[in-house]
């Protein structure tokens, strides 16, 4: 069953996954080929047709030509947004796991377990359950409708993951590692810097990946705490697909989509091992 | 250990506190504002639950006053029998099709990286994309349908999209589409863990591949199934995005699932009381789930210590 015969079978098997695999694909290729078509095209036939000519003029109309809500800078500004709120929540969750996570499994304290699991409820208590506690936060520190707002929600909501994550890769350092540090005088910190970060990049290039997709992707938080000029890109396409429903220029809508989509996709290309790790990771708590 | 460890001492001195403070607020600050969000959170959304609050939360008690209301409205009555019937038909085909492929993926097949990536990519993307994208193709005025009137069929119907009966369909085909890759992930990580003894005892005894299957490696994949249905349950009730971005809850109310339910009260209809107890239903649909699976993994758990 499991040798490099091509037997009929064999050829059935790679029938089979060919075909799921354009069906898989078939979707971002439909995109990609609308991205490229005049909008005029697009409307004599269907969505799904070759470029007759390669309208690269969408791009430049989708990033800071056409208009969302009475605004006409194209999709610039959103994406802008999308990366303020994206890389320093990223960048502030996955440091305090990274801390949070050496706490509870090698330094020990107090109530670290008790913590900890109180913790990492959080990745199964819906949003909607927050929703309304976040707007009094927000409406009260003077956060709604600003991009820190949001950086403060991921940040400290993206704990949840960060802190398993680390924490189930710090388990298996040797507790005597840590032992004989502490023995020898070296503090938390000393010990983060120099053993714990050293022995880290693995997991930490795993939560980076996990966190900046999560959030860029995020949708809830960004269209219900933010409006107008202020929303990240999630947010802002489905204003833009609202907005221009009356007259439809799908090509540009479809390099719109490519752009929004194109910081996650190209980190999946990029560290796709690492994402699956992450995905499985999160699946076997 | 403990500070009064460390320390030597019954309890530690105030200078030895003052010392150590940065540590202590570095470790203690991140994790209590996690902790107090979550069970803060909670709490308050429960308590408003049981007031009357409408535009502003205010205090008060109504009772179930509010549960009974959402429990009552026909847009929850529908988003409940949506996410019944979205949630079986996504899992099960999720499960089948992430099953099917990661079996065909462990054939020690050529490329089976490049078709992995391909499997999974959708993952990486979001969900307003995914809906976006795919609420073209089901357009029956500018999809798939188009495409084959356009082709010379012009009796081919495939309208899903605006059919109240059907419309629920083309949400599970855009997540079995999303997620189904995330099942595969999993499979093949267990079919590859299988023991390899296990397979060549079964050749020995001359078993063919199917039976193989059937008998030997499928049976030992069973704890990784119910950690795949349970995850993509959770999917499932949280559903939000997906359906914003494809029908946004239409034709009229015919996709309307909880979660959007509950942003339409509390943030179209202000109606915080009746959100609020939207979201704690959500919340125990979604306890119904994962209580006992809670209780399941520490079963096992147990059961392999003392093993």
């Amino acid at each position: 069953m499991r040798d490099r015969t091509f037997a009929p079978s064999r050829i059935l098997i790679y029938l089979i996954v060919s075909l799921v695999a354009a069906a898989w694909l078939a979707p971002l290729a439909v995109v990609v080929l609308n991205s490229l078509r005049a909008n005029e095209e697009i409307a004599q036939g269907s969505m799904i047709g070759w470029p007759q000519h390669l309208a690269w003029s969408n791009y430049a109309a989708a990033w800071n030509g056409f208009c969302v809500a009475e605004t006409c800078a194209g999709i610039r500004p959103y994406m802008l947004n999308s990366a303020l709120v994206t890389i320093p929540a990223t960048i502030l969750s996955t440091l305090l796991g990274a801390i949070a996570g050496y706490a509870v499994s090698l330094w020990r304290f107090r109530g670290d377990s008790w913590i900890y699991g109180i913790v990492t409820l959080g990745i199964f208590l819906p949003q909607q359950m927050r929703l309304l506690p976040w707007t009094i936060v927000l409406r009260d520190t003077g956060l709604m409708n600003t991009l820190t707002g949001l950086v403060v929600i991921h940040t400290i909501q993206g704990l949840s993951f960060t802190t398993l994550f680390c924490r189930n890769y710090y388990v298996a350092i040797p507790q005597e590692l840590i032992r004989a540090a502490r023995i020898d005088g070296a503090g938390f910190f000393r010990i983060f810097w120099r053993i714990i970060l050293p022995l880290s990049p693995p997991i930490l290039v795993v939560t980076v990946i996990w966190q900046f997709t999560h959030i860029w992707n995020e949708f809830l938080y960004g269209v219900t705490f933010t409006t107008g000029q202020q929303q990240p890109v999630t947010a802002a396409l489905i204003a833009l697909s609202a907005g221009v429903a009356d007259i439809p220029q799908h090509g540009v809508q479809s390099a719109a989509v490519m752009i929004a989509a194109l910081p996650t996709l190209l980190i999946y290309l990029i560290g796709g091992k690492y994402f699956v790790r992450g995905l499985t990771a999160g699946a076997v708590k | 250990m403990t500070i009064a460890a460390s320390t030597g001492r019954g309890r530690p001195a105030t200078s030895e506190v003052v010392r150590r403070l940065p540590e202590i607020l570095t470790i203690w600050v991140p994790l209590l504002l996690s902790a107090a969000h979550l069970i803060a959170f909670s709490l308050w959304t429960i308590w408003i639950s049981f007031t009357p609050s409408t535009l502003v939360p205010v205090a008060g008690w109504v009772g179930l006053r509010n549960y009974s209301a959402v429990a009552a409205s026909r847009n929850w009555q529908i988003a409940l029998d949506n996410l019944l019937l979205f949630g079986s038909a996504f899992v099960l085909l999720s499960l089948a099709t992430g099953l099917i492929l990661a079996i065909l993926l462990d054939q020690r097949i050529r490329g089976e990286n490049l078709l992995r990536s391909i499997f999974l990519y959708p993952l990486a993307v979001s969900f307003v994309v995914t809906g976006t994208v795919w609420s073209w193709l089901l357009n029956p005025g500018l999809g798939i349908q188009k495409l084959v009137h356009d082709l010379g069929w012009t009796a081919f119907r495939f309208d899903w999209l605006i059919d109240r009966d059907m419309a629920i369909w083309t949400i599970v085909i855009a997540a079995i589409w999303q997620s189904s890759g995330f099942a595969m992930a999993l499979f093949l990580a267990g079919l590859r863990s299988v023991d390899a003894d296990l397979i060549k005892a079964a050749q020995i005894d001359g078993a063919g591949a199917i039976r193989m299957y059937r008998r030997v490696i499928l049976p030992t994949l069973w704890p990784i199934t119910i950690t795949v249905i349970v995850i993509q349950l959770q999917f499932a009730i949280s559903t939000f995005d997906l359906v914003r971005a494809l029908t946004n809850g239409g034709p009229g109310i015919a996709t309307q699932l909880p979660a959007l339910v509950v942003y339409d009260l509390m943030f179209q209809r202000s109606l915080l009381g009746r959100g609020a107890a939207a979201a704690v239903l959500m919340l125990l649909i979604l306890l119904a789930v994962l209580l006992p699976y809670a209780a399941w993994r520490y079963i096992q758990r147990r059961r392999a210590i003392h093993a």
